[in-house]
């Protein structure tokens, strides 16, 4: 239970400071410079290159495991635009 | 069947398009699957496009098929092979809007025995200079369940499932992402068909079955750390951890680590992965009699078990200079091989003297996907 609550005060915690950070327009210099994210630009540094590919195998993972959820990312890219 | 858990394929296809500050890409996807273990085999297509217009609407439409052949082993201990097949649509619509972007989709999933409709919603936004990518997502299931040959059994599922997840660029070189996800279900929970066994001295083989029973609500939660690295040598390493729990007293933990390697035209891609989880609280291979407790449950996925898994995969770039309206395309070709083993789950195709020290059940898996894919 102990770890229960610490994961849901965690994700609270997440939630209320990107709410903060979204809402308020953070305004923080970014310190990896769009020049400098030619490697993120990489497909190879996609975290999803082929949605349809990852979206099968995870359902074979759901089928078969009692876990479920938390599967996909937030999208990866490279924030160059 | 294959239960409502089969929704998640497209709603992740759907959550995973919203990269903010930009719309997914215009691409097209014809995919084959097979999976071949422990009795079953399920095969099929999956068709995926997207398309952008007026540069700030994407749509998307997916067309799926599993046609299952079934003698898994609660299937030829209690039941009759049998043959099915799920048919899967979807469509999906993105908005993109400044450094935000919103997606809508609906799913709906077709078998004989189940349907299942589900709403999606979600929000993602750049923020600190585009170093961070932020989503929030939202979906809402309708499912019926019934029964084959039971023309009087027809029950409900209402499924919830609120997501979180965040990427960030780190340094240069390191990408991480973390992904929290909450479902809750109400309704007709187990598997129809699927029976327990319990101890009973009048059988000759000293048990019987009856019919599983299951609470009406589950929820559960799991998050997820990800990471990829580029190396020096232009390559890539990957490594995720997903930790989860729920309401019915399962905890699970998956590992994952990989490698992508291009060379030339090619892209190589190679993984390990291990997942392992507890029991569910009212789960038992073999119970002391008949109704023993007010929830029975014998499916070996809320046993105590471990799988792990290899895959491999091969990426060959084609039409690289362009062809009629295609911009580029890829074939490609992965494989990956399961291993299961379970802990209290036991194999019934061998007869015991005395129920309950039968052997351990285990199975290995094989899944091949070949797809190819174009971009216009």
């Amino acid at each position: 239970m102990a770890n229960i609550r610490i994961r849901r005060a965690v994700t609270s915690a997440a939630f209320a400071t990107l709410a903060a950070c979204v809402l308020g327009g953070c305004s923080i210099e970014p310190w990896v410079k769009p020049y400098e994210r030619d490697h993120m630009a990489d497909k190879i540094m996609s975290l999803d290159p082929n949605p349809v590919s990852s979206a099968y195998i995870d359902h074979v993972h759901d089928a078969r495991e009692g876990a479920r959820g938390a599967t996909g990312g937030a999208g990866g890219g490279c924030g160059c635009n | 069947m294959t239960r409502g858990i089969v929704v998640g394929l497209l709603l992740l296809m759907l959550g995973r398009s919203g990269v903010a500050g930009v719309l997914p890409e215009d691409r097209a996807d014809v995919l084959l699957h097979s999976y071949d273990g422990g009795g079953v085999t399920i095969q099929g297509p999956s068709l995926l496009v997207r398309k952008q217009f007026a540069q700030k609407f994407s749509v998307s439409a997916n067309y799926y098929v599993d046609r299952v052949s079934s003698a898994s082993i609660d299937v030829i201990t209690t039941a009759s092979p049998y043959k099915e097949q799920r048919t899967q649509k979807s469509i999906g619509f993105d908005y993109l809007h400044d450094r935000w972007t919103m997606n809508l989709g609906v799913i709906s999933s077709e078998e004989n025995d189940y349907s299942a409709k589900t709403y999606t919603f979600g929000v993602s936004q750049d923020v600190f200079g585009d170093l961070t990518t932020i989503s929030l997502g939202y979906s809402l299931g309708n499912n019926e369940v019934r029964r084959r040959g039971d023309a009087t059994f027809r029950d409900t599922v209402k499924m919830q499932s609120y997501r979180l997840g965040v990427s960030q660029i780190l340094t240069k070189n390191l990408l991480v992402g973390l992904s929290f996800e909450t479902i809750t279900d109400e309704g007709f929970l187990n598997n129809p068909y699927r029976q327990v066994r319990y101890v009973d001295s009048g059988s000759p083989i000293g048990y019987s079955y009856e019919r599983e029973i299951y609470p009406r609500t589950h929820t559960s939660d799991a998050a997820a750390l990800r990471m990829r690295y580029y190396l020096p040598w232009r390559a890539a390493l990957s490594a995720e951890y997903r930790d989860y729990h729920d309401t019915w007293g399962v905890k699970g933990g998956t590992f994952e680590i990989g490698y992508t390697h291009p060379v030339d035209r090619w892209t190589f891609d190679g993984k390990i992965r291990s997942y392992s989880q507890t029991k569910g609280n009212f789960y038992a291979d073999l119970f002391p009699r008949s109704h023993y407790q007010n929830f029975i449950a014998r499916d070996k996925e809320l046993s105590t078990f471990s799988s792990q898994s290899i895959s491999i995969g091969a990426t060959y770039d084609i039409m690289k200079g362009g062809w009629k309206f295609i911009e580029k395309g890829s074939l490609n070709i992965v494989f990956d091989h399961f291993m299961f083993d379970y802990q209290d789950f036991r194999d019934l195709r061998s007869i015991a003297a005395t129920p309950g020290t039968e052997p351990l059940y285990n199975f290995d898996a094989d899944v091949f996907e070949f797809f190819a894919s174009f971009w216009f």
